[in-house]
């Protein structure tokens, strides 16, 4: 099989059209901050922006006028507050207003498990007494038809395109990822087209030398980008720690529009590349985040 | 020791309710001190889950967030979401489920979607996360949020998550897994709720606190069981483990 090696200029500017519904997952862990970027500076338009938590990647999306709307389950800063360039366009409308459609974390995984299996909904036990349903009318009820007990349902979300950050994929694109998973392989399986974005490009021997750890085939990604610290301020693990100071930094960054503007024309129009960003952060900066050596014993696949 | 915050108390009456072996759905900010001090103290192993996937997790600092890589370093198994909400969460493999919000009412119904009218905010909230689906499925739940008449109002502006639902427990007719809100821990007290009407009942006072206090800081007129008893003050113990050891930068408990 030929290479799918491209960069995240091509990839992006290929595969993420004007009003695409898009999915860039990861849940804290691998959020693929580069690819947003990129995004931006290509300066993409009306885009459906999926997941469950967007966080300062999807902020600064929709501050720059990138999103149409958003579709998700927790809109917040982690452990910090509130996500305030996203709530100036639900709020104000500022730079556009952005429309949403809210589910539950539990609503949204099985939008994407529905997605990936290619049935029209999935059925769940969640949302009665909630006034979500009331707000979002993707969100219905069935009875069982063997039981006749009440449960909810919501649609399948088959994204136009979704973009995952992994720690090692090798020039098929068979990537692999450890430690927090979130829905990436659901939202990977449910998407038209998929860009992996990789800590490290492998030889396949790598890959199939241990084989359980490949959460996405070859067969059904579009584009593999290597691209180090391409997740920061999110993390890699194995590679490097999430930058906590920033998510904390960042409250004070968005607070108000000119802050936020400031830092996107600084650390996003204002270079061209992840390259560039991680010359900018400078080698002690990174190193302060470089990861711990803490390596798992083998197994033996032998037979 | 008498110098102790508000916020110190909450986390330390909040970590004395969790017993040993049991399995608890982690939420951020405060629950996440109070669980990681249990564990610390009567229930070393307490089995913490956290949405993001990390079951049996042994952070080793504070996560600042649900994903944070402490959480799956040296964990029991890390998970996908698919796995956690489906054979975790509806699963009923989950004791105690801890739950936040910027408003709760009389019932336990909780709002952590929006200030105001949905389609016009005023202040837009994160909303559910995962906390619709543990409100259902956890057999029991505990809730962590500062009191006060604007957190506390007679009628909330939207019902993210479920407690009670009204007088007559309408949460008995969706047959829901979990038996609902069980205790509601503030920065004056701790409320239970009535076996008849399902609303809070304020159980427990802060030393120093005044049953007026409490009352003054609620949106409506607030039961209180007949003798209220009196919370033991955080031990030195409880209040060095929070402050050197799980928050030393006070990020979560300012």
């Amino acid at each position: 099989m030929s290479s799918k090696v491209m960069t995240l200029t091509q990839a992006v500017g290929e595969f993420v059209r004007d009003g695409d519904t898009v999915v860039i997952e990861g849940f804290t862990h691998l959020i693929c901050f580069a690819a947003g970027h990129e995004i931006i500076r290509q300066k993409k338009r009306d885009l459906v922006a999926c997941r469950l938590t967007p966080d300062l990647i999807y902020d600064q999306m929709v501050a720059a006028g990138c999103v149409r709307k958003l579709v998700f389950s927790w809109a917040g800063n982690p452990g910090v507050g509130s996500l305030f360039g996203l709530r100036r366009a639900v709020e104000e409308s500022i730079p556009r207003k952005v429309e949403i459609e809210e589910y539950s974390h539990f609503g949204m995984v099985a939008r994407f498990m529905a997605g990936a299996s290619h049935l029209p909904f999935m059925h769940l036990k969640t949302f009665e007494g909630s006034d979500l349903p009331r707000k979002n009318k993707n969100i219905k009820f069935i009875r069982c038809p063997y039981t006749g007990k009440r449960y909810a349902t919501v649609p399948a979300l088959n994204p136009d395109v979704a973009i995952i950050h992994v720690q090692r994929a090798d020039e098929e694109g068979n990537a692999q990822i450890w430690g927090l998973m979130g829905v990436q392989r659901e939202a990977a399986f449910a998407s038209k087209k998929v860009v992996i974005v990789a800590e490290e490009l492998v030889p396949g021997e790598v890959v199939r030398a241990d084989p359980n750890r490949t959460l996405i085939p070859g067969l059904i990604v579009d584009a593999v980008v290597i691209e180090p610290f391409a997740a920061h301020p999110s993390y890699a693990l194995g590679y490097y720690d999430r930058d906590n100071d920033f998510y904390v930094e960042w409250a004070k960054i968005s607070k108000d529009k000119a802050g936020l503007d400031r830092y996107l024309a600084e650390w996003v129009y204002g270079v061209p590349g992840r390259r560039e960003y991680r010359e900018k952060l400078g080698t002690e900066y990174l190193k302060k985040l470089e990861a711990d050596n803490r390596p798992s014993g083998s197994v033996n696949y032998g037979f | 020791m008498e110098n102790y915050t508000p916020s110190e108390m909450m986390v330390v009456r909040a970590a004395r309710e969790l017993k040993n072996g049991e399995v608890v759905f982690v939420g951020i900010g405060l629950p996440n001190v109070a669980c990681n001090l249990a564990r610390r103290l009567q229930a070393p192993e307490l089995v913490l889950i956290y949405e993001s996937g990390a079951v049996g997790c042994v952070p080793d600092r504070l996560p600042l967030s649900i994903g944070d890589p402490c959480l799956a370093t040296d964990s029991i198994s890390v998970c996908s979401m698919v796995e956690v909400f489906n054979y975790y969460l509806q699963g009923g493999l989950i004791d105690v489920g801890f739950l936040g919000g910027a408003q709760v009412d009389r019932f336990g119904n909780i709002n952590s979607t929006v200030i105001g009218d949905y389609d016009r905010p005023k202040v837009r909230l994160p909303g559910s996360g995962g906390a619709c689906e543990i409100a259902i499925h956890a057999k029991k739940i505990i809730m962590v949020l500062k009191q006060s008449p604007k957190s506390f109002p007679e009628k909330i502006d939207f019902v993210t998550s479920p407690g009670f639902i009204d007088e007559a427990n309408s949460r008995s007719r969706f047959e829901f897994p979990g038996k609902g809100p069980s205790l509601i821990i503030t920065d004056f007290g701790v409320y239970g709720f009535t076996k008849n009407t399902h609303e809070m009942i304020l159980q427990e006072v802060y030393p120093g606190v005044a049953v007026r206090d409490v009352k003054a800081n609620i949106g409506w007129d607030v039961k209180v069981s007949r003798r209220p008893k009196t919370t033991v003050p955080p031990t030195d113990e409880e209040l060095r483990i929070i402050r050197q050891d799980l928050d030393p930068a006070r990020i979560h408990l300012r």
